[in-house]
């Protein structure tokens, strides 16, 4: 079954057509980042006008790519949301007509649920149940997962989400934008033991997560210490010990809660996801900490990580074979919580 | 030639088919939800009771704005999904051409307004030419309507809803010299947009899909931000 699928939640316009839930034919992006630079963040407004104008040219290449006509396309899915409204309603509605004029089934996504069968695009794939980890610019949510479409939300940030952690600290350091591939980067040649910043997790029975907290003590320590930032050879701790230190912080406690989630469930399978999941501090991590604790750890392609239109396709697939199918009265979700 | 037209620029969704010079169907309602909730249910519905598919239909035609942001992006993102997947050919119109389509008969400037929030409307200049038809006299504007009404020195015919908020001052400023429109056509409606997009079609100005875009007018908030920030800087 040839679905094509639709993802414009923030900004990145994507569209993709994949075979069956597993072979990707095409996988296209068309990013904007170089739109929201100059304002250190997504501007909605740019957002929503920029997919307006990218959509079709992106679902043409998806297509054309793909080496099929829209004649073959067998049912259309959608990211639904969680995301910004007005670039959302961009894919839905075209992603509505063209289920009308074809007489498709239509299916909508939760861009989360996209993002953790994303690993089931992968050679390698992970076998139910499972724990997830979704971790992004706007989200930090950690899943049980027992089948398609059955995401059991064990655990959330209740403030800021990882990857926007990192954005306020590389904002913070004029560092530029998009944070997390520069503090990343940056972070390598930096001892991540440098500064010991606070982790914060929480109580004993929750898989919540937080890292406001630790964004304001990166804020007091560059406010305490201004030398790192002004004269930086005047300082024996480099920022780069600073992003190395701030980073080994977040991703301590993502992966502290995680392998915690996995062993409460008595799961041996991790599936790590969403943008942040291609930093490689993270990855590297999880993957050593997992094979002391004999957990196998699935973590897609970057490609797959960051926002894109096959793990829609793919989540589109399975909902369809579920039996979910949507009607043309779908409308966009800004919120997690306000999926049913 | 059948034109199916569509408007979300304001609060209305109006959805119309016309064949030729003739009206099959327009559906107009305020609409209870968000536009994009609805739409297609409205196509669906409206080309159903007409007994047509979407292949009975020669071209669309969507009103551009100015307008509403988002109620704009719903009904190009809409009209470009019906286009891609039916091949069929897009004209846009822009949505204050078709409330001065509404107003014929008048030798009169034609004046739409539409409201734009932070005190300005959004308008344009028309005068009906036997000949011609309708002719723009301006480009689409966005200001503050004080300054539009001091432009104008001649009788002039109000239309669109702006008139709701603004018509006490049009009435104060320019006194006899301004007519209101009658209230049923002081609303878009998709047949207008179908008819202007039909003379289009004829005259062969079809639009690229792809880039087919709103008429925004306004730049967004950020960049109005950025720029005001780049000029202050500026400033020895």
């Amino acid at each position: 079954m040839m679905i094509l699928g639709i993802e414009t939640s923030c900004d990145e316009t994507a569209a993709a057509v994949v075979e069956d839930g597993r072979k990707i034919l095409s996988n296209m992006v068309a990013s904007q980042i170089s739109i929201h630079r100059k304002y250190g963040g997504v501007v909605p407004e740019l957002a929503s006008r920029k997919h307006v104008e990218s959509i079709v040219p992106v679902i043409n290449e998806a297509l054309s790519k793909a080496r099929i006509t829209m004649d073959e396309i067998e049912g259309v899915a959608v990211t639904r949301g969680p995301g910004l409204v007005g670039s959302l309603l961009v894919g839905i509605c075209v992603a509505k007509s063209i289920a009308y004029v074809k007489k498709i089934p239509l299916v909508a996504i939760n861009h989360l649920e996209g993002h953790v069968l994303a690993a089931f695009l992968e050679k390698e794939i992970p076998s139910f149940p499972f724990v997830a980890l979704v971790v992004s610019g706007g989200h930090t949510n950690l899943y049980y997962v027992s089948d398609f479409a059955a995401l059991e939300l064990m655990g959330q940030t209740r403030d800021d989400a990882a990857g926007e952690a990192f954005d306020k600290v590389a904002k913070l350091l004029h560092l530029g934008y998009p944070g997390g591939v520069i503090i990343d980067a940056l972070s390598k040649e930096g001892n991540p033991n440098a500064i010991n910043f606070p982790r914060a997790y929480m109580e004993k029975d929750t898989f919540d997560f937080s890292f406001s907290g630790l964004k304001t003590a990166v804020v007091n320590y560059v406010k305490q210490n201004p030398n790192i930032v002004e004269h930086p050879e005047s300082h024996t701790i480099s920022v780069a010990d600073l992003t190395a230190s701030f980073q080994e912080a977040v991703v301590d406690v993502l992966i502290s809660k995680t392998i915690k989630a996995a062993e409460e469930k008595g799961v041996g399978q991790i599936v790590l996801a969403g943008g942040v999941a291609s930093n490689s501090r993270l990855r590297a991590r999880l993957k050593d900490v997992a094979r002391d604790r004999g957990l196998k750890v699935y973590i897609p392609a970057p490609e797959l990580c960051t926002d894109n239109a096959a793990m829609v396709a793919a989540c589109g697939y399975y909902r369809l074979k579920r039996g979910f199918q949507s009607s043309f009265d779908l409308d966009a979700i800004s919120r997690n919580r306000d999926f049913d | 030639m059948r034109i199916l037209a569509i408007d979300t620029a304001t609060h209305l969704q109006s959805v119309a088919l016309i064949d030729g010079e003739e009206l099959i169907a327009e559906y107009t309602f305020n609409c209870p939800v968000t536009h994009a909730k609805l739409l297609v249910g409205t196509i669906e519905l409206l080309l159903r009771n007409s007994n047509l598919t979407i292949d009975h239909i020669d071209g669309l035609a969507v009103s551009l704005g100015p307008g509403s942001f988002t109620g704009l992006r719903i009904g190009v993102s809409t009209v470009k999904g019906l286009a891609l997947a039916s091949a069929k050919s897009v004209v846009g119109v822009p949505t204050l051409d078709a409330l001065a389509f509404n107003v014929p008969f008048t030798r009169n400037l034609i004046c739409p307004i539409i409201d734009a929030k932070k005190g300005e409307v959004y308008t344009a200049l028309y005068r009906m030419d036997e000949i011609k038809g309708l002719i723009k006299m301006t480009e689409n504007l966005v200001m503050d309507p004080r300054v539009l009404l001091e432009t104008i020195h001649e009788p002039v015919i109000f239309t669109g809803e702006g008139i709701k908020i603004y018509g006490m001052l049009i009435n104060k400023t320019l006194g006899k010299l301004a007519t209101f429109a009658p209230v049923q056509v002081r609303t878009v409606h998709a047949a207008s947009v179908a008819y202007l997009g039909l003379s289009k079609f004829k005259q062969c100005i079809i639009q690229d899909v792809a880039s087919l875009a709103p008429i925004y007018i306004r730049p967004s908030e950020a960049e109005i931000k950025w720029r005001e920030r780049e000029l202050l800087t500026k400033v020895p």
